[in-house]
């Protein structure tokens, strides 16, 4: 039996957006192991990572419907539905990256050069480091909801989203001086693979770069 | 007068069906959030609740018993034939209930108190003659209908938003919330304990003057603010959930707190709405029993016992369950907005209680979710169903009425 209590309170997607982006995390961080694997050439270990990695994004967006469509317009939330909507949809290109980024380097068993294997797999880190501190960001949602996005919790998602800003703008630099570093040895390198190289460091890049957005909008929910 | 016995044996008959109707769903929504934020176990719930809408309907149900009794139909024109009065007032409790029934199987959110008040209404101006309504207390009664979620949705929004800005959106909400919990504790009980006190308990024999009645709530809220700064005092932190804020535990402390709102609510339900029940009990036993349909008395105390009996036994058939559900899906009111949300429920139906208006309690209720919600304490509120529970408050009425005209013709037609 139905009571009208119960069906007022919509359901919640504060507990569901914080998993997600567990997930989310989750998916990125293996890639660590991946290119550690690929790195060393062994690729039955890759591909086990990699399924890992599809795993997570397949978990990630079927979550993602599923908020989707438990979040109607009528919906009537302390903040816009559009700006929660909006945020789940980064948090889940994440996760995506990771796959895109994963399935080319396993499609075609890529050797990333040693002369940048430690400097990449660092890059890799530290666009990990990203999404989990976006997962730490966004897991402050619940407190937020709570507070009504006012008070001292706002001003701790602050202090979050700035150390957010400062890992992705590291990803950064280190994007740009891997770029240096292919730059100086792609004379000895296939053309071809060097064009997929600047690829798999883009891609990458832009796990930090979608982290980097989840933070913006967790800000843009604060100024409402 | 002929009969008799079967008037009070049929009206007492629909009075408990619809008593155990009220504590088998109604309760749940007064009960269910302290479940939900395990404030309560369910065994305690239905304690509470048993206990509190019992006080509720026996030392304040009277006012409002009285006008579902007599305020309604103006009597005067039924001098000559008090049997209808009886056959309508049958009627009422008779579509009311079936009604109630209907829809509950079906999840229509519908109130007891617009199913009643329709059903008199309805039997009244058909059955007897559109004179025969007192159209001045229907609008008045109409009226409040709009006004108390109204009324109670402010105070829920001012509560919630000084909760927010005294102790969610501190640095330290946990010293702030065992620190300022207490005075919400007092505000609950000084309030309800005032009203009740102030609205008159002669017929319980007791009898205050204005002082005494401040005096004496005062005294309650201290005594109850100082037994919950107690229990509050002891709660720990918890390390492993608490993040640095602590809002976990800052939700145990308001748990406490929410006791008290519960007992509030539980009162509160039990002295509005069990008149829906014995109000028109209470007006088939005085014409049956005297012949006269001007019962000036007021309403017997046995007969407001016997509705809070019929509350208690729906609860603890049916309730329980009610109570279990609801609470498990529920949890995004948590205490800190529950205590909010019921605390200016309470007070709205008590005040509205002690001036005799029957409201609705669980459109009270959700008014003041949604004045929470206005504050920005909850997380998701579906409009659509905000709208379904309007549209329902239209259709009520109107079904009320029907099925009691029906009934009334019936009744007519078979007693003696």
């Amino acid at each position: 039996m139905a009571n009208m209590l119960v069906n007022i309170f919509g359901t919640s997607p504060v507990q569901p957006l914080e998993q997600h982006v567990n997930i989310a995390y989750q998916c990125t961080k293996q890639l660590i192991p991946f290119f550690e694997a690929a790195i060393a050439g062994d690729w039955e270990k890759a591909k086990e990572h990699r399924a890992a990695v599809e795993q997570y994004e397949h978990e990630a967006d079927n979550l993602k419907k599923e908020i989707r469509k438990h979040l109607p317009k009528s919906l009537f939330m302390p903040v816009p539905r559009e700006d929660l909507l909006e945020l789940l949809l980064v948090q889940d290109k994440m996760a995506n990256r990771a796959k895109d980024v994963s399935g080319l380097v396993l499609g075609r068993k890529m050797r990333i050069p040693d002369a940048i294997a430690k400097d990449f797999l660092l890059f890799v880190q530290r666009n990990v480091d990203a999404a989990k501190q976006a997962r730490k960001s966004v897991r402050e949602l619940d407190e937020l909801f709570t507070t009504g996005f006012r008070g001292a919790e706002a001003e701790l998602v602050e202090e979050l989203v700035e150390e957010l800003d400062r890992i992705e703008t590291e990803t950064d630099q280190l994007q740009a001086d891997l770029r240096a570093a292919i730059f100086r040895i792609e004379s000895h390198l296939d053309p071809v693979t060097v064009i997929f190289l600047y690829r798999v460091i883009e891609l990458t890049g832009e796990i930090a770069d979608m982290a980097e957005r989840v933070g913006r909008r967790l800000e843009l929910l604060l100024s409402h | 007068m002929d009969g008799q016995l079967w008037y009070i044996g049929l009206a007492a008959l629909f009075g408990l069906f619809m008593a155990w109707g009220i504590g088998a769903n109604d309760v749940a929504n007064a009960m269910a959030t302290s479940v939900g934020s395990k404030a309560l176990t369910i065994r305690k719930a239905i304690l509470v609740a048993a206990v509190f809408e019992f006080l509720g309907a026996v030392l304040a149900g009277g006012a409002v018993t009285s006008t579902i009794r007599q305020g309604i139909v103006d009597s005067s024109l039924l001098a000559d034939t008090p049997e209808l009065l009886i056959y309508g007032m049958l009627a009422s409790l008779l579509a009311a209930g079936c009604w109630l029934l209907i829809a509950s199987r079906n999840g229509w959110p519908v109130s007891t108190t617009h199913s009643i008040v329709g059903a008199i209404v309805g039997f009244a101006a058909v059955g007897i003659g559109v004179e025969a309504v007192k159209w001045g207390q229907v609008v008045t009664i109409v009226m409040s209908w709009i006004v108390s979620p109204l009324t109670a949705g402010f105070i829920a929004f001012l509560i919630y938003s000084s909760v927010q800005k005294l102790i969610l959106r501190q640095e330290d909400p946990l010293e702030r919330a065992k620190r300022y919990v207490p005075i919400y504790m007092f505000f609950a009980a000084f309030t309800i304990t005032l009203v009740t006190l102030l609205k008159g308990l002669k017929h319980v024999g007791l009898e205050l003057s204005m002082t005494q009645s401040y005096l004496l709530a005062m005294a309650i809220g201290v005594l109850i603010s100082l037994v919950g700064a107690a229990v509050i005092r002891r709660i720990e932190p918890n390390r492993k959930i608490d993040k640095k804020q602590h809002f976990y535990t800052v939700e145990r402390v308001f748990a406490v707190l929410m006791i008290i709102t519960a007992c509030s609510m539980a009162f509160a339900h039990g002295s509005n709405d069990v008149a829906n029940a014995i109000g028109p009990l209470a007006a088939v036993i005085s014409v049956a029993k005297t012949g006269i349909v001007e019962g000036r008395s007021a309403v017997e105390v046995w007969i407001l016992l016997l509705g809070g009996a019929g509350i208690v036994i729906g609860l603890a058939t049916y309730g329980r369950h009610v109570i279990a559900t609801v609470g498990e899906r529920i949890t995004s009111l948590t205490p800190s907005r529950g205590f909010a949300a019921e605390l200016a429920a309470a007070s709205t139906i008590v005040i509205a209680s002690g001036t005799g208006i029957p409201i609705s309690t669980t459109h009270t209720l959700v008014g003041a979710v949604l004045g929470v919600g206005m504050a920005r304490g909850i997380d998701a509120i579906d409009l659509r169903v905000v709208g379904r529970i309007f549209v329902s408050w239209v259709v009520t009425i109107p079904a009320g009425a029907l099925l009691a005209i029906v009934f009334f013709y019936l009744f007519k037609s078979i007693l003696p």
